[in-house]
């Protein structure tokens, strides 16, 4: 008999706002949080534009954490610190106490910092810390210790579907018994003239720089690529028996998971969405629920011609005839692309649509693509209806990964 | 000169190690009083070493047990 799963606590900083209540307000209200970005080196890059964290990270840290952190591990402390405040810092044995934290990409700023150290000083001025901040579990190990977990430490890398991963390995860990407590989520801070001429070099990202809060733009005909964001989502998930007993407040219910991969193309999506609708299923299957107990979906939706295309073939794939009764969005309009952080910030979204019963609306949505058959919410929040309803939250990564959860009203 | 170079290392212990710059005294153990670990004293002694222009090899600073003892080595050698 598989444990109930629950959410407790909720953190984030985004380029919208510094804790959840602040971004949640802004999503709410259609705010865009991508700005040129403010740095010489933008000149010969042909993306200028991005979503830097609204709230700097190093300036909410200690001194010695931030010297000692790499940006992204920053950003998932302060997430981390709003989420277990709020679910009360649970008194757990420690040996029962997980943390999953995943990235995508790492502490590549602080690589790229040590590499021009590398250069400039030579190697004897490499930072002692330049490895914990550069190793991809690093982020989760930093939330580990602030927490004290002892059932296992873990980050999931999946690209862009690695919080939303981090966020079904967690539950997973309290279905199957290894804990009663889990922090989890994603991070990604790597807003650096190596990644945005990566991506770039993909033709992923928009150019639309001189018009940057109308750049991210999902579903609406005039887009023209993802624009980078950075920032960090953490959520704690208890089971549900261990939240009664301590008399925790219950923000929502983690429903389920379904993860598989497209074995398509290292970074296109599936034309068809095969592998994001079987994703989809299986989450909803994996909830117990059926088909049409889903009433909004906090879409993948990067803003790009493709997969926005793809992911509205796979929702309709998936939900068939029910796809008209579920009220989509696009938070990324607003946030930007956080990579691995996306699938937290969005399950934290979602959680927080279901409790409120309101969609935040799709920024710039202004001219929908006809190939997208879906209801997207624009111009305004969206109501839900009351009593008990469900959710999805798709994240999709580079490698062909596709990653759907489903949360559930409290 | 022994006091200008215990100011200028407790101004870097604190830069470091978050440790105040009025605990840091001659006496003090870098380890067992003012919580050092071994990357932070890797980083303490880069800055030292950047600092009065000194070089500290690996075999020196296991002997730097104190402050006091990181005092006396760099105004021997710098």
């Amino acid at each position: 008999m598989s444990r109930e799963v629950v959410i407790t606590g909720l953190g984030m900083t985004t380029p919208v706002g510094g804790d959840v209540a602040s971004t949640w307000q802004a999503v709410l209200a259609g705010t865009s949080g991508i700005r040129r970005i403010d740095a010489p080196w933008v000149a010969d890059q042909p993306a200028k534009i991005a979503g830097i964290m609204a709230v700097d990270p190093g300036e909410v840290v200690e001194r010695v954490e931030a010297r000692r952190l790499d940006r992204g591990q920053q950003a998932a402390l302060v997430a981390t610190r709003e989420a277990w405040a709020q679910a009360g810092a649970p008194e757990v044995d420690p040996t029962r106490l997980g943390a999953v934290i995943s990235t995508g990409m790492g502490g590549l700023l602080s690589l790229m910092d040590a590499y021009d150290t590398l250069l400039d000083r030579g190697p004897s001025r490499i930072s002692p810390h330049m490895v914990t901040q550069i190793m991809p579990n690093g982020p989760a190990a930093v939330v580990g210790l602030e927490v004290g977990a002892r059932a296992g430490v873990h980050g999931q890398v999946s690209a862009c579907a690695s919080g939303a991963e981090a966020v079904s390995y967690a539950a997973r860990m309290i279905q199957g018994g290894r804990a009663d407590v889990v922090v989890c989520g994603g991070t990604e801070a790597v807003i650096h003239p190596i990644t945005m001429a990566g991506f770039a070099a993909m033709r992923a990202l928009s150019t639309r720089n001189d018009d940057p809060t109308a750049a991210s733009r999902p579903y609406d005909l005039g887009r023209d690529g993802f624009v980078m964001g950075e920032g960090a989502g953490v959520l704690v998930l208890e089971s549900a028996e261990f939240a009664a007993a301590r008399g925790a407040t219950i923000l929502g219910i983690y429903g389920g998971a379904g993860l598989t991969s497209d074995g398509h193309h290292i970074a296109q999506p599936d034309p068809e969405g095969l592998g994001a609708a079987r994703a989809i299923g299986f989450a909803i299957e994996d909830a117990g629920l059926s088909i049409d107990d889903i009433v909004h979906i906090n879409a993948h939706a990067t803003s790009t011609p493709q997969g926005d295309i793809a992911e509205s073939v796979a929702i309709r794939g998936a939900l068939g005839s029910h796809t008209d009764n579920v009220v989509v969005t696009g938070t990324k309009s607003m946030t930007g692309h956080l990579l691995g952080g996306a699938g937290a910030i969005e399950s934290i979204f979602t959680v927080l649509a279901l409790r409120d019963r309101l969609v935040p609306p799709t920024a710039n949505l202004v001219d929908k693509d006809p190939e997208i058959t879906l209801d997207v919410a624009a111009g305004a929040p969206r109501t839900l209806p009351a009593g008990d309803i469900a959710a999805l939250n798709n994240s999709f990564g580079f490698g062909g990964h596709d990653v759907a959860l489903v949360f559930r009203s409290a | 000169m022994s006091q200008e170079i215990l100011d200028g290392l407790a101004v870097i212990v604190n830069e470091v190690a978050g440790v105040p710059v009025e605990d840091v005294q001659s006496d003090k153990s870098f380890v067992d009083d003012l919580d050092i670990d071994s990357l932070s004293m890797v980083e303490v002694v880069m800055a030292a070493e950047d600092k009065w222009g000194v070089k500290i090899p690996d075999s020196e600073v296991k002997n730097l047990k104190t402050v006091g003892d990181a005092v006396a080595y760099i105004a021997a050698n710098q």
